[in-house]
C-alpha cells in the first residue's frame, strides 16, 4: 500500500467517545489537559460532547459530570489550533443544542443517524450549514447494510447540505475489504468537493488496519483517540495511527512523540479500566454489537447474572442499533427469568 | 343511542386507521373523510361509506350543521391544523388534534381527558405516539409521590415512522417532553427517540424512567403503574408490561411493549395505533358525557 505524500486530517475522539469509556465522568480539568496537549501536538480536530452526543445527558446514557456547554466552554478558548467538533443524534439532541454548540466556538457539527435513517437530519444539517459550520453527516452502524445503501443516505446527507460523509463502524465488524468498498463507493459517487470520512472501532483489532484501507480508498479524515480511549475496545489508537502514517510518509501535521505523550502520561492515568480487547469487546465485533452498549452489558451481568456476552450476542439478533441502550436491563431481565 | 357524528381529516395512514377504529365505536359515527385531492384514502373512505371531499375543510363547513359533526379528528399536519381548528371550532366543533400543532392542551386519556371534558375543551392536541404510549406511566408514579425526573426513550420500526415526523424529529422530542412535566407530573422531562430499521420490523417498545425526589414507595408505585397500564389496555389492548418496574435507589424503570390492532396500520406500528385509539376515546368520552348530561355541547340551532 502505497500513502506516500497523502494529506490525513485526523480527528480525536477521546473526549467524546471516550466519554463512554468513562462512563461521562471526565472533569474539567481532564478535559483541558488532553485538548491542549493534543492542541500542542498539532492534532486538528478535537471532538468534545456527551458520548451519545450534544443532549446525551439522560438516565438511559448517563447522566455526565458536566454539561456540554461546561465543557465546550472550558476547552474552545484554550486551543491555538486546534478546531473543536461536537456529536448530535437527531432523536437525542436537537438544533436547540447545535446553536448552543455554535455559540460556545464549535467549529464541526457531526450529525450522527443510524446508516439507514439519513432523513431525520435534515433540520440539523441544514441548519448547520445554514451558519457556514463544517458540516459532517455520521453513518452509524455502516456494516449493517450494503455499500450502495451506505451511498443512497450519504446522498441525503449531502444534499441536505453536509460537506463531509462518514462511513462509521460503530460496532468494530468490519474487515478492510469492506472498508475498501464502502470508502471506495462514496469517494467515487459524491460530489468531489464532498469530503469522505471513517470512525472505527478496535473490537476486532482492525482499527490501524481498517484506517489505512479508508485513506487508501480515498478517505481524508480519519477518527481515532489517543491512547484509544473509547466505547467497546476503543477507538483507533491515534499515537499508533500517526506512527503507521510517518513510517508510510503520509502527511498528518501531528508531533509523534507529543501524542505518544498525551496518551501515555495524561490518558492512560485517566481510564477506569484498561481499553483492551476483553472478551466482551471482541464480541460487540464479532457480533456487529454498538459499542457502548459494552459497560451496560457487563453491568447488567453483575446485577442479573446474565453473561454479558450472552447479552450483546441477542442484541445483535436483534438488530439493535446506537441508543437502544434501554434494550439491555430490559433483556438482561428477561434472559435472568427464562434462564 | 345517539352517536356522537364526526369528521376525519386527512385521509392518509393515520387518518384511515381511525376511521375503521370509530365505524366500530358504540359512541362516534364517522360521517365525513376530508382530503385535499382525491386520494386513494378518499376513494378508500367512500368505499366504507363516507361522504368525502377532497376540497380539504372548506369542502366540510357548508355541511356541519346539516349534517351535525359535532367532532373532528385532524390528523393533517402542524401547519394546517390552526387553520383547520378554527374554521370547524366557530361551528361548535370539538377539535381532537393528532397533528404537533398543540394549539389546545395535552390529552393522555387515562390522565386528564375526564377533566377536559368538564370544561370543554374545544381543541386537545394528542401529543406524540410516545407520549401516549409512556406519559401514564409516568402519572403513575407522579400520583404516589414527586417525580423529580422523568425520562422517556420510544423505539420504533422505521417503517413506521411517517415523512412529517422525520422532516422535523425535534418536535417530537421537545413535545414529549413537555407532555412528560405538563401532565405525567415530573418537574423535569427527557424524550429520546430512537428508529430501529429491523426487518421484521419491530413493535413498538417504551422505556420510562422516573427519579423521585425521595425514596420511592415500592408497594405503591407498582400498584399504581398496574392500575394505569389496565386502564390504557381499555382502549389499547396490546399495550404491555415486558419488564418492570425496576427500583433502584430513586430510579424507578419500567419496560413497556404496544402492539397496534392492525386495522389499517401493521401491528407492529403500536405506535400509530395508539395515537388513533387514544383520539378516538377521547371523543369516546365527550360523547358519554354528553349524553349522560355531564357536558353540554354547544347549542345549535
Amino acid at each position: 500500500m502505497n500513502l506516500e505524500g497523502t494529506q490525513v486530517r485526523l480527528h480525536d475522539m477521546s473526549l467524546r467517545d471516550g466519554m463512554h469509556a468513562k462512563q461521562h465522568q471526565i472533569s474539567l480539568q481532564e478535559m483541558i489537559d488532553v485538548a491542549t496537549g493534543l492542541d500542542a501536538a498539532g492534532m486538528p480536530l478535537i471532538e468534545i460532547s456527551h458520548g451519545d452526543g450534544l443532549g446525551g445527558r439522560s438516565v438511559n446514557y448517563g447522566f455526565p459530570a458536566h454539561s456540554d456547554e461546561e465543557y465546550l466552554r472550558a476547552v474552545v478558548p484554550k486551543m491555538q489550533q486546534a478546531k473543536i467538533s461536537a456529536l448530535l443524534l437527531p432523536g437525542i439532541g436537537t438544533v436547540d443544542h447545535l446553536r448552543m454548540a455554535k455559540e460556545c466556538g464549535v467549529t464541526t457539527i457531526r450529525v450522527a443517524t443510524h446508516c439507514t435513517e439519513a432523513d431525520v437530519s435534515q433540520q440539523h444539517i441544514g441548519l448547520a450549514a445554514e451558519m457556514e459550520m463544517d458540516t459532517v453527516g455520521f453513518l452509524m452502524m455502516a456494516h449493517m447494510v450494503p455499500a450502495e445503501k451506505i451511498l443512497e443516505q450519504a446522498r441525503l446527507m449531502e444534499s441536505y447540505g453536509a460537506n463531509c460523509l462518514y462511513c462509521t463502524d460503530s460496532a468494530g465488524y468490519m474487515l478492510p475489504d469492506e472498508v475498501t468498498e464502502k470508502i471506495g463507493l462514496l469517494r467515487s459517487e459524491l460530489k468531489p468537493d464532498t469530503e469522505v470520512g471513517f470512525h472505527g472501532h478496535h473490537n476486532l483489532g482492525m482499527g490501524i488496519a481498517n484506517s489505512l484501507a479508508a485513506i487508501e480508498a480515498g478517505a481524508s479524515r480519519i477518527d481515532g483517540s489517543v491512547a484509544g480511549l473509547g466505547a467497546g475496545a476503543g477507538n483507533t489508537p491515534l499515537e499508533v495511527l500517526v506512527a503507521v502514517l510517518h513510517r508510510m510518509k503520509a502527511h498528518t501535521g501531528i508531533d509523534l512523540y507529543s501524542v505518544m505523550d498525551v496518551a501515555e502520561d495524561i490518558v492512560v492515568p485517566m481510564m477506569d479500566q484498561p481499553i483492551r480487547l476483553d472478551r466482551d469487546a471482541l464480541t460487540l465485533g464479532y457480533a456487529g454489537v454498538y459499542s457502548s452498549f459494552l459497560l451496560f452489558a457487563q453491568r447488567a451481568e453483575k446485577k442479573y447474572g446474565v453473561s454479558a456476552r450472552d447479552i450483546l450476542v441477542e442484541l445483535g439478533k436483534r438488530g439493535t442499533v446506537g441508543g437502544q441502550e434501554d434494550m439491555i436491563e430490559d433483556l438482561a431481565l428477561t434472559m435472568s427469568k427464562t434462564g | 343511542m345517539n352517536k356522537l357524528k364526526a369528521a376525519i381529516i386527512g385521509p392518509g395512514n393515520i387518518g384511515t386507521d381511525l376511521l375503521m377504529k370509530a365505524m366500530r365505536s358504540d359512541w362516534v359515527e364517522p360521517v365525513w373523510m376530508v382530503g385535499i385531492e382525491e386520494s386513494e384514502g378518499i376513494k378508500r373512505a367512500r368505499e366504507f361509506g363516507m361522504k368525502t371531499t377532497s376540497e380539504g375543510v372548506d369542502g366540510l363547513v357548508p355541511h356541519v350543521l346539516n349534517d351535525d359533526v359535532r367532532i373532528a379528528f385532524d390528523a393533517t399536519s402542524a401547519y394546517v391544523h390552526a387553520e383547520n381548528s378554527c374554521k370547524l371550532n366557530e361551528l361548535g366543533v370539538v377539535m381532537i388534534d393528532l397533528t404537533p400543532a398543540a394549539i389546545g392542551p395535552f390529552c393522555i386519556p387515562p390522565v386528564n381527558l375526564k377533566q377536559h371534558a368538564e370544561t370543554l375543551e374545544m381543541n386537545v392536541n394528542m401529543v406524540t405516539c410516545g407520549g401516549q404510549a409512556t406519559i401514564p406511566i409516568v402519572a403513575a408514579v407522579s400520583r404516589v409521590q414527586e417525580v423529580a425526573y422523568g425520562e422517556i426513550v420510544a423505539t420504533v420500526s422505521s417503517k413506521s415512522v411517517g415523512p412529517g415526523t422525520r422532516v422535523n424529529i425535534d418536535e417530537f422530542t421537545r413535545t414529549t417532553a413537555a407532555g412528560v412535566e405538563q401532565v405525567g407530573g415530573a418537574k423535569e422531562g427527557k424524550a429520546i427517540i430512537v428508529i430501529n430499521p429491523a426487518e421484521p420490523p419491530l413493535i413498538m417498545r417504551d422505556t420510562v424512567h422516573c427519579l423521585t425526589t425521595d425514596a420511592p414507595d415500592e408497594a405503591a408505585i407498582s400498584d399504581s403503574i398496574h392500575a394505569m397500564i389496565g386502564e390504557v389496555q381499555r382502549y389499547v389492548p396490546g399495550y404491555r408490561l415486558v419488564n418492570g418496574p425496576v427500583f433502584e435507589d430513586k430510579r424507578v424503570t419500567v419496560y413497556l411493549e404496544v402492539e397496534g390492532l392492525g386495522d389499517f396500520l401493521p401491528t407492529y406500528a403500536g405506535n400509530l395505533d395508539i395515537m388513533t385509539a387514544a383520539a378516538l376515546r377521547t371523543a369516546e368520552l365527550f360523547a358519554e358525557e354528553s349524553a349522560s348530561g355531564n357536558l353540554q355541547l354547544p347549542q345549535r340551532g
